[in-house]
Parts: structure tokens; C-alpha cells; sequence
């Protein structure tokens, strides 16, 4: 190793050294990078969406916004928000967290990116496919995220390679779960048993779980669908024997777990925050563990209440009702122990704070209209209204966007060795805040009136509440410019940072910042528990 | 590489030993995902069986089981010698070691061979998956769907199959060069496990798609 | 070393011929006897000993860390949860005639 000063930032050079690069850091920052590009584009289509429905009546084509909407779904589905909190901190960090030098498969994590970056190119590419909307030469997928059948088999190849997309992003998925399930078990240093791993590591560990065990399934079935476009096998086309609704059945059996990898370690990561800046040891440590594993175990029997309406049989309707409402308890587990966390502790206002406050408020809200889903009674009411639009944007977005910019502002100084400038990164959490509040609420309303989610336009009484979430839309773009500006200009200019900034206890902070090549000069020795603060 | 029996283990990692059960996990980890996405099909096979019994009854019998069961015998041959080959790694007979994983990888490829002969015939007389099926359905609606499971799931199921050959082939050229020995067979070890998975799929597709 | 447990060559060749026993045996319940409605019960059993076979010994799980079993068990279950939610549906559904 080379001498003092060396870290991982400058300890090769070229850009070929980042992209063979086998070091868990370079590789979180390499999907720090393309993750970010696609967080843009999908922002950007977020606000095409809320521009079309600015206005009762047309401003884009109804094909157009079909398009946006789609895009929008897919690409911050599978390419932002499930690999966000994993793969980019999860990588950079959860190997610092437990004392080990590398994750335990360094090469199939950087295989790992490179499917990441071929399912985003067959993203990129469906969008020049089948019929073309816009110039001549814009074309794409327009089912939604979801690629439900019979119309995402009988119309536009654009519709399949979009699927297939999402197919090989998941083997990214499988191998990350893959290589963070074998870290945990296998590369502890001395000393860190289960019951000291930090929280975040659970949280990582319990998604990386549902990402071996759940990706696979929609990666077969979207296969399937291909398959369907292409030789009409009939699995899911009732003209030849098949269910539809088994499409539905196979989809969601992966896709609401999904909604667990996007949101455990966001959980995770609000562990870590408010532990660290109430200097307060983390209350119920256990009890927070072996939720995010109670949530993954129960995510695998829920995901039935995506299809109340869809011709599902109504004992099943019932029965995943029941069992969606056992989610609830050791999500709010989680949320007691973070509050009896905060109380008394000597809490320090800082942006990653601010942000997991953020996360408690927003989440709750999220996590309470959930259970007026799960009711069929109420759900057969709201279904495909924006009053789901409006829940699980509250749930993907406050929560997990609040965790991605609180954990990336908190991890900032040991990632990258800078300071950000604080006061311009409370600024961006105001507007992303209140931005987000003002664009969802309304939603909430509007789905309870009857608005109807996915269609390109409404009747004109709705026309005042989607004015004000539209605004509300680009208040929160407004806010994520700020905090692009907080991430450049810290890294460019910020000053240097300490290993240990914000007096957190865990491990990551013992090592310089920015980390060495190989993290640890000498395996670190644990005696006790992540959080002793007092 | 390894120079005489000791192996340079990766700089994460405590130990020889300590490399060897974390690839090892590794791999089980990635099987279990391979067993989901299997568990699929074979969830909808069960579901379409229980819904037309009778016409996947018949659709079995369009099948030739004694092509399925000598693939069966060529697959179990196929686990043993890849079983002895990680055995004459583990106590370094070189020479041994080739020799099985050669006719692993020989017993893979006369199950494509008798795949192909197999998959010829049905597209001869028009027995393909879905909307290209051709042939008489004898009065069973459906049957079509049948011949979708057949190909998706041996199809699935052969596409793993030349996977493993092109990996027992890997080993293979490393074991030939001396590459393994009593302390470092882990790639051995992984590609086994993986073909062994192999195996114990088509374990489950012979009966279920010729037999009942 | 426990991890390098080497397995005598013999009980690879028992299981082998367990294995083609197997195959035999189900091929003769199928076809030379007619157990329906069981058919399909009876092979899928068959079909589960010969992969216990050769997850136990050619995939050395009996000789494993317990870890592994459970990664391998766990999967086995989430394909079963998949099938019985399935099922739920499926076998609950009430048909009704269009009314159109």
C-alpha cells in the first residue's frame, strides 16, 4: 500500500481503473453516478407528467403522457430506488460497518453494475421502439411499470424490451442480495457477532434477502411475457387456456417485496441517523433487527392486496387483507423505537437529521393510508385512484428519497473526505419537504373525490387541487437542483473533512476519510455494541 | 496462482479455509435464487395440470419417455462423475479429475444431442408452444399450452444445461493445468453445486412432463 | 479440516444406483401401473427423494455447514408460499357467467 495521504479516491488513476475497478467504494460511487443520471430522468419525466395535468384538457398527446408515465414508473422503480439505498451506500458503507475490506465477492459486484448498465441501455434503447410518438423517432413503452397482460403482449415490441430491461437490471439486483448475504454471514471482523452488526447492516442484510429470494421470480415472468409477445405460449392469454390474473400473481409475488427493498434500508439508514445525531443509544436495537426481518418475512404474503379487484377470488382478498395489516405492526415497531430514541436525547439539527425527521413524518403518513388499502372494504373505493398514487409515493418517495439524501449527506464527509456547506443543504431539505408535501397531499384528496390514476386527463372540478401538485412538483425539482449544487460544490471545494465529523460511534468513522484502498490498515477488534453513546 | 499446495486467498479474506466457505455459501445463495425462478414454471405447470388434467395427460404421451429416461440415466452419470471430480481434486489426482470432468461435460452433450433429436421431431409435426402449434389436437383445446410448459421448461432447463458445460469446461482447463489441489478446489466445488442443481431440476421435469 | 471433508468414493456409487433405482421405479409406477388419481403424487415423491439424494451427498449439504441448509430449505419454502397463495386464489374463485 502506498503511503500516508493515499486513499481510495487517488490510489489508482484513469478511468479505466474505475471501471474494472474491484474496490466495494469505487463501485458504490460508479452506481452513485448512473443511478443519479437516471434519478434525472425520471425526475424530468415526473414533472412532464405533472405539466400534462396541469390543466383540464390536452397539453401533451394522451400517447405522449402515456409514455412519460411509463418511463417515469420504470425507470424510478428498477433503476433508482431499488438499487439507490443498496447499492450505492449499502456498498460503499455496510463493508466499513462491519469491518471487513471488501464485500465478499468483489468481482461479481462489479458484474453486478454491468448488468445494471445493460438493463439501463435496453431501457434507452425501447425508447426509440415501436411506434413512434414524438419527432419521428421517440417511440416506447406505455403500460406502466407494471407490463400487465393481455396489453402488454398484444401491442408494441417497446413494451417487451422494456420488461426485458427490467429482467436484466434484476440479475444486477440478485447478485448484489447475493454478495451482501454472503458479506454479512462470512466477513464480520473479530468480536462483530449478529447482535452488534449496526442497524443499517441488518436493514441491507433482511432486503438482501427479498432480492435473492423475490428477484427472480419477476425476472422469469417478464421472460415469460417476452415469450408471449414472441411466440404466444399462452401461459397468460386466456384465448389459448391461460390466466391473466396469474401474471398478476407471479408480478407481485416479486414486485411487493420490491416495495420492501426500496424502504428497509431506508429504514436502515434512519437507524443510523437518529441514533447518531440524538448522541443516544439506539432504543429497542433488537427489536429493530429482527423487524426489518419480520417485514421481509411478511412482504413475501401480501402482495395479493395489489389485486382485490382484479377478479381475484374473495376468501384470497380477505385473507391477504389480514395478513397486509401485519405489516403494520413491526413497521410501527420501528417508528416507537425511533421516537423513544429521539426522547431525551441531545438532538442536533443537522441536514441528515432534518431529513430523517423528514422521513418520520412523511413515512407515518404513508404507512397509516397503507392500512386503508389493505381494507377491501376501502380499497375497492380507491383502487387505481391517486389516492394510491399519493400512498406510495409517500412511502417510496418521503421515505425513501428523505433516507437516500439524509444517508448521502451523512456518509458525504467519509465518501468523498470534503465538508458540505450546511446551511444550503437545510435549504434544499426545506423545498424538497414542503415540495413533496405540496405535490402528494392534494392526491390524497383528489383520489378520495374519485380521480382516477394513469388517465391523461380529468374533469375540470379536479382541475384546482392537480394546479397545486403540480406546483408543489417543480418546487421539489427546485430542491434537488440545490442539493446537486450541495453534492458538487462540497466535493469541489468543501473543506476537508475529519474521520469522524458528526461523533457517530460506528465503524466506518474509525477509518480516515476518505477510506484507505483496503478500508482497515489492521482488522478492528469489536468489544461492544454499534451505538454507545450513553 | 497457487504455487505448489498453498493458495493465495483474495486480500479480504482471513484464510484459505475462510474463502472457500464464503464461495461456497456464494454459490448456495445464487441456487436459491435459480430455484425461485424455476419454482415458477413449475407453480404453473401445477396449476394448468390441476386445470386440465386430462389434456396434459395426453400431451404427456406425445412425449417419448424412454428418450426422457435415458436423458434421466445421462444427467445422474453426469452428477456422479462431477461429484468424482471434485473427489480426485480433493486428493489431488490430476489426471483422474480431467478424466470425470471430460465426460461430464460428454454426458451434457449427448443430453443436448438427445434434446435436439427430440425438439426436431415436435417442430416436424407441428408441436410448438401456443399460437404456432399445428398439429391435430385430438379434441383437447388447450393442448397447445402443454407444449408451451414442454419448451419453456426444458427450455430453461437445456439453456442452464450448456451454461454448466461451458463452466465444467473452465474447471476443466484449469484442472488440466494443475491449478487445483487438496487446499483450492472452490471453482471445482461452485460449478458442481451448480451442475447438481442442474440435475435435480431435470430430476423433477422427467415425471412431471412425460410421466403424468 | 472439517470443511474438506472427503467422502468415500463408495457412498458416491450407492447414491448413484439409489438414484437410477429411483428412476426406474417411478418410470414403472407411471407406466406399468395405473394409480390415478395418485400418478402425480407418486412421482413428485419419488422425484423429491432422488433430489434429497443428491442435495445430501453429490452436493455434500450432509456434510455442510447448517447454514447452507437453511439458505437451500428457504428457497424450497418460498416457491411453496408462491403455490399455496396461488392456490388460495385460484381455488376459491367463484365462476360467474358474463352477464353481457
Amino acid at each position: 500500500m502506498a503511503g500516508a495521504g493515499s486513499n481510495y479516491l487517488n490510489h489508482e488513476k484513469g478511468i479505466m481503473s474505475w471501471l474494472t475497478s474491484r474496490d466495494h467504494k469505487r463501485i458504490g460511487l460508479l452506481y452513485f453516478y448512473t443511478v443519479g443520471f437516471f434519478f434525472l430522468l425520471g425526475g424530468i419525466f415526473a414533472m412532464l407528467i405533472r405539466t400534462e395535468l396541469f390543466s383540464a384538457g390536452m397539453q401533451f398527446t394522451p400517447e405522449l403522457y402515456n409514455r412519460f408515465m411509463t418511463y417515469h414508473g420504470v425507470i424510478m422503480v428498477f433503476f433508482v430506488i431499488i438499487p439507490g439505498i443498496p447499492a450505492i451506500l449499502g456498498n460503499i458503507i455496510m463493508p466499513l460497518q462491519i469491518g471487513a475490506r471488501d464485500v465478499a465477492f468483489p468481482l461479481v459486484n462489479l458484474m453486478s453494475w454491468y448488468c445494471y448498465i445493460a438493463g439501463a441501455a435496453l431501457g434507452v434503447a425501447s425508447l426509440f421502439m415501436g411506434e413512434t410518438v414524438l419527432w419521428g423517432i421517440f417511440g416506447g413503452a406505455d403500460t406502466g411499470w407494471t407490463f400487465y397482460t393481455p396489453y402488454s403482449i398484444k401491442f408494441s415490441a417497446a413494451n417487451i424490451t422494456a420488461a426485458f430491461a427490467a429482467f436484466v437490471a434484476g440479475f444486477s439486483s440478485i447478485l448484489t442480495g447475493v454478495n451482501f448475504v454472503a458479506t454479512v454471514h462470512k466477513l464480520r471482523c473479530p468480536g462483530m457477532t449478529m447482535n452488534r452488526i449496526p442497524l443499517f447492516v441488518w436493514a441491507l442484510y433482511a432486503t438482501a434477502i427479498l432480492q435473492v429470494l423475490a428477484t427472480p421470480v419477476v425476472g422469469i415472468t417478464v421472460a415469460l411475457l417476452a415469450m408471449e409477445n414472441i411466440f404466444g405460449i399462452g401461459f397468460f392469454d386466456p384465448e389459448l387456456g391461460g390466466d391473466p390474473v396469474l401474471f398478476q400473481h407471479f408480478f407481485w409475488f416479486y414486485s411487493h417485496p420490491a416495495v420492501y427493498i426500496m424502504i428497509l434500508p431506508a429504514m436502515g439508514v434512519i437507524s443510523e441517523l437518529i441514533t447518531a445525531f440524538s448522541k443516544k443509544t439506539i432504543f429497542g436495537y433488537t427489536a429493530i433487527a429482527y423487524s426489518s426481518l419480520a417485514i421481509a418475512g411478511v412482504s413475501f404474503l401480501v402482495w395479493g392486496h395489489h389485486m382485490y379487484v382484479s377478479s381475484q377470488s374473495e376468501i384470497a382478498g380477505l385473507v391477504f387483507s389480514i395478513l397486509t395489516m401485519f405489516v403494520g405492526v413491526p413497521t410501527a415497531i420501528k417508528l416507537f423505537n425511533w421516537l423513544a430514541t429521539l426522547y431525551k436525547g441531545s438532538i442536533q439539527m443537522q441536514s441528515p437529521m432534518l431529513y430523517a425527521l423528514g422521513f418520520l413524518f412523511i413515512f407515518t403518513i404513508g404507512g397509516v393510508t397503507g392500512i386503508f388499502l389493505a381494507t377491501i372494504a376501502t380499497d375497492v373505493h380507491f383502487h387505481d385512484t391517486y389516492f394510491v398514487v399519493a400512498h406510495f409515493h409517500y412511502v417510496m418517495v418521503g421515505g425513501t428519497l428523505m433516507a437516500i439524501m439524509g444517508g448521502a449527506l451523512y456518509w458525504f464527509p467519509k465518501i468523498t473526505g470534503k465538508m458540505f456547506n450546511e446551511s444550503i443543504a437545510r435549504m434544499s431539505f426545506v423545498f424538497i419537504f414542503v415540495g413533496f408535501n405540496v405535490t402528494f397531499f392534494p392526491q390524497f384528496i383528489l383520489g378520495a373525490m374519485g380521480m382516477p390514476r394513469r388517465y391523461a386527463d380529468y374533469l375540470p372540478a379536479f382541475e384546482s387541487l392537480n394546479r397545486i401538485s403540480s406546483l408543489g412538483s417543480y418546487v421539489i425539482g427546485f430542491g434537488f437542483i440545490i442539493a446537486l449544487y450541495v453534492f458538487i460544490n462540497g466535493w469541489r471545494k468543501g473543506a476537508p473533512a475529519p474521520a469522524n465529523p458528526w461523533g457517530a460511534k460506528t465503524l466506518e468513522w474509525t477509518v480516515p476519510s476518505p477510506p484507505p484502498h483496503e478500508n482497515f490498515d489492521k482488522i478492528p477488534t469489536v468489544t461492544a455494541g454499534p451505538y454507545e453513546y450513553r | 496462482m497457487s504455487t505448489g499446495n498453498t493458495h493465495h486467498y483474495a486480500h479480504h479474506f482471513e484464510s484459505a479455509e475462510h474463502e472457500y466457505e464464503s464461495s461456497k455459501q456464494g454459490v448456495w445463495i445464487f441456487l436459491t435464487s435459480e430455484i425461485l425462478m424455476f419454482g415458477v414454471l413449475f407453480v404453473g405447470y401445477m396449476i394448468y395440470h390441476h386445470m386440465y388434467p386430462e389434456m396434459f395427460k395426453y400431451g404427456a404421451k406425445a412425449l417419448d419417455w424412454r428418450l426422457g429416461a435415458l436423458n434421466t440415466v445421462v444427467l445422474l452419470t453426469s452428477s456422479l462423475t462431477m461429484v468424482l471430480g471434485v473427489h480426485y481434486c480433493q486428493v489431488n489426482n490430476k489426471q483422474k479429475a480431467v478424466m470425470n470432468l471430460a465426460i461430464t461435460i460428454a454426458c451434457g452433450a449427448i443430453f443436448m444431442v438427445v434434446k435436439y433429436f427430440e425438439y426436431s421431431h415436435k417442430i416436424h409435426a407441428g408441436k410448438l408452444p401456443g399460437m404456432w402449434f399445428t398439429a391435430d389436437t385430438h379434441g383437447f383445446e388447450n393442448l397447445p399450452l402443454y407444449f408451451s410448459f414442454y419448451f419453456m421448461m426444458t427450455g430453461l432447463h437445456g439453456i442452464h444445461v450448456l451454461a454448466g458445460m461451458c463452466l465444467i469446461l473452465w474447471v476443466l482447463i484449469r484442472a488440466n493445468r494443475g491449478e487445483f489441489n487438496e487446499n483450492y478446489y472452490t471453482p471445482v466445488e461452485g460449478v458442481g453445486l451448480f451442475w447438481h442443481l442442474v440435475d435435480l431440476i431435470w430430476i423433477f421435469l422427467f415425471p412431471l412432463l412425460y410421466l403424468v | 479440516m472439517s470443511a474438506h471433508h472427503v467422502v468415500p468414493l463408495k457412498t458416491f456409487l450407492k447414491v448413484f444406483w439409489a438414484l437410477i433405482g429411483l428412476t426406474a421405479l417411478t418410470v414403472v409406477t407411471a407406466k406399468g401401473m395405473d394409480l390415478h388419481p395418485f400418478n402425480g403424487v407418486v412421482a413428485f415423491s419419488i422425484a423429491s427423494v432422488k433430489g434429497f439424494l443428491v442435495m445430501a451427498f453429490f452436493m455434500h449439504l450432509k456434510y455442510d455447514d447448517k447454514a447452507n441448509r437453511y439458505i437451500i430449505i428457504s428457497s424450497f419454502f418460498f416457491v411453496f408460499l408462491l403455490f399455496i397463495f396461488v392456490v388460495l386464489d385460484l381455488g376459491t374463485r367463484i365462476p360467474q357467467a358474463s352477464t353481457l
